[in-house]
């Protein structure tokens, strides 16, 4: 039945696209076909891109993609953008930035919504990385949500993680100090002929050096203008660079081991939330419990006693 | 888990008028569909293969430009070619009842005229979406 | 504008009337809504009194027709001197077609021409261009060339009649068609008149028909300035709009500040250039729509040319004709519905009559099929004896400004200013209009203000008659006009003929020519007008700026 996994690994776009699908429903099909990709996959670079709202992340990755293209490269693009907590629907508009690059054959752009989980990335997006990279992409570059101190799971699946800023953010860099600013492999400074760019740059190199101090290498800080195309060379070879440190260093080891264990946790937490949610044998009593907490009758944890209490069994 | 909608919201051609398109996108996201909006000046070539790697249920086509017998139908005739019928496709704008008959012919499954309301169309779509 | 103790009585007779007479009825007889609000959202009272306008100034806010600030009307006779001029929009299929359709309206009593060019023409492509693939002719006239322009006119008297042209990206071009066509014609250029809309930044906000990024499309902005005025003096070198920012679903308050600011823009880029602001402001000119709300319509008409009066004296302006805004109007083609299509006809009376109580130089009204296609014969010719009748029939245009001193009215002109201004500070905090473009501020407005709309009325908080009340099953029995299948045909065998027989290396030519000047800081309009002359087409010559300008990408708001 692994038909779908024998067209993926040949780069067949329906069948990633299908299975991508599957695996972000949690359908067992991709569990099995997944068991056959899981193998061949690990040759990717995994860039993540994360960063404040308006900082350009969409067209730094479009203008990154023809760049890497030119080299011949295959690019898989995961975007990803917030699911509405009330309706559970989500705009996915990511790939107006690159529509140019729809009828390249070379690149392969996804779409994802969060799905309800927090931290910037999607449940699905450790298998979307791997069915990308097990198909031929030579670098993924995933675009999360970005912006506040929360999103930063993007440090668990990329190998290298870039933060986009803008000038003129001013008091923002402060407020954002914490989480989102520690993350970054390489700091981008989109929009760099907008003012404010050496005030911005200024206030990245004094959280570098209390950073890195100690460490081994220090964190540098790109400005690009992705609009108008400056900069992204640079930025491609300091993507590069990343990538030969962290092979030379060791460091490529570790950071994959981070992202196995982050994917195999996600993997157990879906299993078992699913078998309670989806388990009608659990349904009706997880219901069951919910208007006994309501009306006081049990607290909470001796509620989920009652239903750990059958699955440990 | 429950399985999501994905909507593709393209506008063929050169026509600009993206109110409706993004009314509707808005509008299929607060009915909880994973909405992709491509914005303007799309071929027949990008929304399909669009469509391929987002593996969407349905394609939503916005023209007001009076082009949509020429453009909607390159669209399915497309479609057809890559076995891809199994995706629903819709189309809105200014198009004239007469037209209506020969798209759905082409493979438009519905028109959503001037006056429709959003709630018709996320209604047609859940009912109709063959995936 | 009434002494202290008129206004206390006033306000105490008031409040009694709102406490007694008002409440007991409401009491037993509670109003249709809880709230009133106008189509801006702005809450309307059951009842306006001169307290509402007691902080207004008769000789100050108000004043008199003809004189500064233009409030009442920009003419001491208005259109009692001259009726606004009757201009539908019109254009469809071939050049040949379109020329029959300005003979009839013309016949018809229409006194002024507008031409509305294919997406093809207004994205500046020849109709051969992969990119115009089944889109000739559809919802404009295809001109792709000198030649194309000269059957466009073809029997038409262009040295007396004016002609407005809605083209953007590349209205310089096609500007320059019309010149080169009359020159041909042996009309001196000195006494053509007409408008091309050459407003980019509504594009860029609303009607999105952009080809180049902003800084250049400034510039050739600037150039048809400079060159209008020195060369072409009775042609208005700009429509400043607004239709089509209401049309993508602003309210009416967002109309009337973002179109007004985009003109005071355009005038700063001008007077960076150097150009003097009395030898251009003359020529601008402003293009609003006339949607439902009738009062707040005429409202809005008349604080924008108080604002613009104001601004422009701020902005250094002294010839009078410098401060005053005339504008063209457009019925509102979202209000038209496809469901008892007769009914548009009753709206569209509406709506012109409130564009006229406003005082607009110039009008086109809807017709009754627009909302599936392109106007018959009948239903344009309907829309324009709807014009006749306002004019001949109604006795509104006997007097001046007969709204003026309504207590409403004239809370609301005012409401309306005080809301621009608001809006303009926003813009300034963002970095002016450009910045604000860039960052989405107006879109983001506008796709706001669509939603909310359309959940009104899907809601049915908002009634719109045929379509969520007062349905009908009835099939629509319109008949929809039917374009010559041949057109397109002939279009491309006139461009490949065109392209044969010219000379080909003087074209090649005058358009590297345009292309160094293109890349230089010269006035382009002489460079394109010889192109044109040449028979460059209209995708030709567009391709060169393309070339040097680049192509402009929206950023992504939705």
């Amino acid at each position: 039945m692994n038909d779908i996994a024998d067209k993926v690994l040949k780069g067949d776009p329906r069948s990633i696209a299908k299975l991508i699908t599957l695996a972000e429903n949690n359908d067992p099909i991709a569990s099995d076909a997944m068991k056959i990709i899981h193998p061949k996959s690990g040759n990717a670079h995994v860039v993540g891109i994360t960063g404040v709202m308006g900082s350009g992340k969409s067209t730094l990755i479009y203008e990154l993609t023809r760049e890497y293209r030119k080299k011949s490269l295959k690019v898989g693009i995961i975007a990803i953008d917030p699911t509405s907590p009330f309706s559970g629907g989500a705009l996915l508009g990511d790939r107006i930035r690159m529509m140019e690059l729809a009828t390249d054959d070379g690149v392969f752009i996804r779409s994802m919504g969060t799905r309800g989980m927090l931290g910037g990335l999607t449940s699905a997006v450790y298998d979307v990385v791997e069915i990308l990279d097990a198909s031929g992409s030579d670098v993924i570059l995933v675009e999360t949500v970005g912006v506040g101190q929360a999103e930063v799971d993007v440090i668990k699946l990329a190998d290298t993680t870039l933060v986009v800023l803008v000038p003129g953010l001013g008091d923002a860099i402060q407020t954002i100090k914490a989480g989102i600013m520690e993350i970054a492999d390489i700091y981008v400074v989109n929009k760099a002929d907008r003012p404010g760019l050496e005030q911005a740059v200024a206030e990245i190199e004094s959280l570098i050096d209390i950073a890195c101090s100690g460490k081994d290498r220090k964190t540098p800080i790109l400005t690009t203008v992705a609009k108008q195309n400056k900069g992204i060379v640079e930025l491609v070879s300091e993507i590069e660079d990343h990538n030969k440190y962290l092979k030379k260093t060791k460091m490529f080891d570790v950071q994959r081991r981070k992202r196995y264990e982050a994917e195999l946790v996600e993997i157990i937490r879906k299993r078992l939330m699913n078998f309670i949610f989806d388990e009608s044998k659990f349904k009706g009593k997880f219901e069951d419990l919910i208007d006994k907490i309501s009306k006081k009758q049990v607290d909470p944890y001796s509620a989920s006693d009652e239903i750990l209490g059958k699955i440990l069994k | 888990m429950e399985k999501k909608i994905r909507v593709l919201v393209a506008k063929p051609g050169l026509d600009g008028h993206d109110r409706g398109a993004k009314v509707v996108a808005r509008a299929l996201r607060d009915a909880g569909m994973e909405v992709i909006y491509t914005g303007l000046h799309q071929t027949a070539e990008m929304v399909v293969k669009t469509a391929i790697q987002e593996d969407v249920d349905v394609i939503g086509l916005s023209l007001l430009s009076g082009a949509h017998m020429t453009l909607f139908v390159d669209v399915t005739k497309l479609l057809k070619e890559k076995g891809m019928e199994d995706v629903l496709v819709v189309g809105g704008g200014i198009i004239p009842e007469e037209d209506e008959s020969k798209l759905k012919k082409a493979g438009v499954a519905g028109v959503f005229g001037p006056g429709t309301h959003c709630e018709d169309i996320v209604k047609f779509i859940k009912k109709n979406v063959k995936r | 504008m009434l002494d202290k103790k008129e206004l206390e009585k006033i306000k105490q007779k008031k409040d009694e009337w709102g406490k007694n007479t008002y409440s007991n009825h409401v009491k037993k007889h509670p109003e249709r809504k809880k709230k009133f609000e106008n189509l801006s959202w702005n809450e309307i009272k059951s009842l306006y009194t001169p307290d509402d306008i007691a902080h207004l100034d008769y000789i100050k806010d108000i004043s008199y027709p003809g004189e500064y600030p233009y409030l009442r009307g920009i003419h001491p006779t208005m259109h009692r001197g001259r009726l606004w001029t009757f201009r539908q929009f019109s254009g469809f299929g071939s050049a040949e077609e379109t020329n029959k359709r300005y003979k009839y309206l013309l016949d018809h009593g229409e006194t002024g021409l507008s031409v509305a060019f294919d997406y093809p023409t207004l994205y500046g492509y020849d109709t051969d261009h992969q990119m115009s693939r089944g889109e000739f002719g559809k919802c404009g006239v295809a001109i792709s060339s000198l030649k194309d322009m000269e059957i466009l006119f073809s029997g038409i008297p262009i040295d007396k009649v004016t002609t407005s042209m809605t083209i953007n990206g590349p209205a310089a071009i096609v500007w320059a068609f019309y010149i080169a066509n009359a020159e041909n014609r042996g009309i001196d250029r000195r006494i053509i008149g007409g408008t091309i809309q050459n407003d980019i930044l509504k594009e860029y906000i609303a009607q999105k028909s952009f080809i180049f990024p902003p800084e250049p499309s400034m510039r050739l902005i600037v150039d048809t300035f400079e060159f209008g005025s020195k060369e072409i003096p009775r042609w208005n070198t700009i429509s400043i709009s607004g239709y089509h920012i209401r049309e993508a679903g602003s309210t009416a308050v967002q109309e009337l500040a973002f179109t007004v600011g985009d003109g005071v823009e355009y005038v700063k880029w001008a007077i960076k250039r150097g150009l003097n602001i009395d030898d251009f402001a003359p020529r601008l000119s402003y293009f609003f729509n006339a949607h439902n709300d009738f009062f707040e319509e005429i409202a809005k008409y008349r604080a924008a040319r108080r604002i613009w009066a104001r601004e422009m004296k701020k902005l250094g302006a002294k010839k009078s004709r410098s401060l005053l805004m005339r504008f063209h109007t457009q019925t509102a083609g979202v209000s038209l519905t496809a469901q008892q299509p007769e009914i548009n006809i009753t709206r569209v009376s509406l709506q012109a009559l409130a564009a006229v109580l406003g005082g607009t130089q110039s009008l086109h009204t809807n017709s009754m099929d627009e909302a599936l296609a392109l106007p018959s014969e009948k239903a344009v010719r309907i829309a324009l004896r709807t014009q006749q009748i306002i004019a001949h029939e109604s006795g509104v245009t006997d007097t001046i400004d007969p709204l003026g001193g309504s207590y409403y009215i004239e809370w609301l002109t005012d409401k309306m200013e005080e809301e621009t201004y608001q809006y303009w500070d926003k813009v300034e905090k963002l970095g002016g209009v450009l910045p604000a473009i860039e960052k989405g501020f107006y879109q983001r407005e506008i796709a706001n203000a669509a939603y909310k709309y359309q959940k009104e009325i899907e809601e049915k908080k908002r009634i719109m008659v045929g379509v969520n009340d007062y349905q009908m099953d009835e099939p629509v029995e319109i008949p929809i006009l039917k374009m010559d299948e041949k057109g397109e045909e002939r279009q491309i065998n006139r461009l490949k003929r065109l392209r044969k027989n010219r000379n080909n290396a003087r074209v090649e030519r005058d358009l590297n020519a345009l292309r160094r000047a293109a890349e230089g800081e010269e006035n382009l309009m002489p460079y394109i007008l010889k192109c044109v002359h040449s028979y460059s087409t209209l995708g030709e010559t567009c391709q060169v700026l393309r070339d040097v300008f680049g192509e402009y990408e929206e950023p992504a708001i939705y």
